[in-house]
């Protein structure tokens, strides 16, 4: 009989747990690491507005994001670069732009390339920092990898049709290009603009610096949207989210950490 | 059939079906590796996929070569550190040091195979990678840097079965041995290491095993180029 008791209580605390988890609405979001930190803050912000929601935020990368959007795994999914034509079908709401930043060490005595100087880096053509006017130094190339947005953009603006060279350092993460180049004297990479900080250098780009008001008036050229993507019109929770989103509010949110915002 | 025969039928079927959904993880696991995978093999061609130098998914590119060359690069480097580092610590540890020093370091080095690879993916980033780079130049990720990590993490595997192996040898070879009129160093060499050499080798295939299949330390740190290594 006790145990029969037993038995009852755990039944009961397990269908309590249950029906906890049912009453509260969840919005999944999975996509770009450049998104990420970006999306956790419009999360956070919105979570405290309204407590019965509450909105997951995952990485994996860009195209991943748009895999997990089709599927049908994630309620939206992020990504950073423009859609392919075979992606088209799907929803897509541009919810911020973004500036790449082409960083160097700080201890790096270049502090300006032409964006045809960059392709030639990351194609291979340039390999010391000698034929750019700096050290007698081999070049150590970070960049990201394949599906990575960041890296799809880089190739659309910088690349056009050449291809990285493969001797080029992959890392999978926004951070981690940062950190490396933080550390290496010699290294170059690209990282979202929204995630430079003091430990590195950004380039400017045939003398132009990657500040919000080149991005606006697109002196800059190095500057990508930020996707929202769904598989269908979004309706209800997610529709409402994407509002919050877009709202004056939402776009403040990220305008504060670095990026800029749509209007 | 009595109630206690019952209850023994009960617990053998829910043993049974314990064992059995562990077995069938690997099924399922298997199935969808080959279910997924298979596809693309066939279009692309096998031959492709297994020698294609060039890794661009996003292309329609799925060369696979430099990866599985890396691998064995590495595995090889870390087998060429830790082996000579592992038979040597075993040796000194079974032979040349007292049973007390064993009973003591013996755990400890078992501990090493304890900490999460993450962790020794870090530390390789975070001394092993500037040492490199400040010493040889070039990035400092590098299949060198991915060799000496992983040759310390195969540390325990070696040491530890070889031990066992060397102490599991018969007592009255090495006796023989001796009374022979052979060295300490001689006996080890010529007596128990032949005869704990089936042991040994486990060992190493133990250790080459977590050596190729380690992937948290050495995306940490070998710098993941797609690319076969041998002059960048």
């Amino acid at each position: 009989m006790r145990r029969l008791i037993f038995v009852i209580f755990i039944l009961a605390v397990f269908i309590t747990g249950c029906t906890q988890g049912v009453s509260h609405k969840e919005i999944t979001i999975a996509g770009s690491t450049s998104v990420e930190p970006f999306a956790d803050k419009w999360a956070e912000v919105y979570m405290e507005k309204y407590p019965d929601i509450i909105v997951n935020v995952q990485g994996g990368g860009s195209s991943a994001g748009i895999q997990a959007a089709k599927s049908g795994v994630a309620d939206i999914g992020t990504c950073s670069r423009e859609l392919k034509p075979e992606e088209k079908d799907l929803n897509e709401i541009i919810v911020a732009f973004d500036g790449l930043a082409v960083i160097v060490n700080s201890g790096n005595n270049i502090g300006n390339l032409t964006v045809e100087q960059i392709k030639q880096i990351f194609a291979g053509q340039i390999r010391n920092w000698q034929e750019l006017g700096g050290i007698d130094k081999v070049i150590n190339v970070v960049t990201r990898e394949e599906g990575s947005g960041t890296r799809g953009a880089f190739q659309e603006l910088v690349m056009k049709d050449n291809r990285i060279f493969k001797g080029a350092i992959v890392q999978d993460s926004n951070g981690t290009v940062r950190e490396i180049v933080a550390n290496d004297p010699n290294a170059i990479g690209y990282i979202s603009l929204g995630l430079l900080n003091d430990k590195v250098k950004a380039l400017s780009l045939g003398g132009i610096m990657a500040t919000d008001e080149n991005i606006i008036t697109k002196k800059y050229s190095l500057v990508r949207p930020f996707l929202f993507v769904t598989k269908n019109t979004p309706t209800g929770e997610v529709k409402n989210f994407i509002d919050f989103v877009l709202s004056q509010e939402g776009q403040d949110l990220i305008n504060e950490a670095g990026l800029i915002s749509v209007n | 059939m009595t109630q206690l025969e019952r209850n023994e039928k009960l617990i053998q079927i829910v043993l049974a079906v314990v064992a059995f959904s562990a077995l069938s993880f690997l099924a399922i696991i298997t199935f969808f590796i080959f279910f997924e995978g298979t596809p693309i093999i066939i279009k692309y061609g096998i031959k492709n996929f297994l020698l294609g130098m060039d890794w661009f998914p996003s292309e329609k590119s799925f060369g696979i070569l430099p990866m599985i060359v890396g691998s064995v690069e590495v595995t090889l480097g870390a087998l060429i550190i830790g082996i000579p580092l592992g038979l040597a610590c075993a040796i000194t540890l079974t032979e040349f040091s007292s049973k007390r020093v064993r009973q003591i370091l013996k755990p400890v080095i078992e501990l090493l195979a304890g900490i999460p690879s993450v962790v020794y993916g870090f530390i390789g980033v975070v001394i092993l990678v500037p040492f490199i780079r400040n010493n040889l130049g070039g990035p400092g990720l590098s299949v060198l840097a991915a060799s000496i990590v992983l040759g310390i993490m195969i540390l325990p595997t070696i040491i530890s079965i070889s031990i066992d192996s060397l102490l599991a040898v018969p007592r009255n070879y090495r006796e023989g041995s001796i009374a022979m009129g052979a060295t300490q160093w001689q006996t080890t060499i010529m007596v128990m290491f032949p005869a704990a050499k089936s042991g040994i080798i486990t060992s190493i295939i133990l250790g080459m095993g977590r050596a190729i299949g380690e992937t948290m330390a050495v995306i940490m740190i070998a710098g993941n180029a797609i690319n076969i290594p041998f002059n960048t």
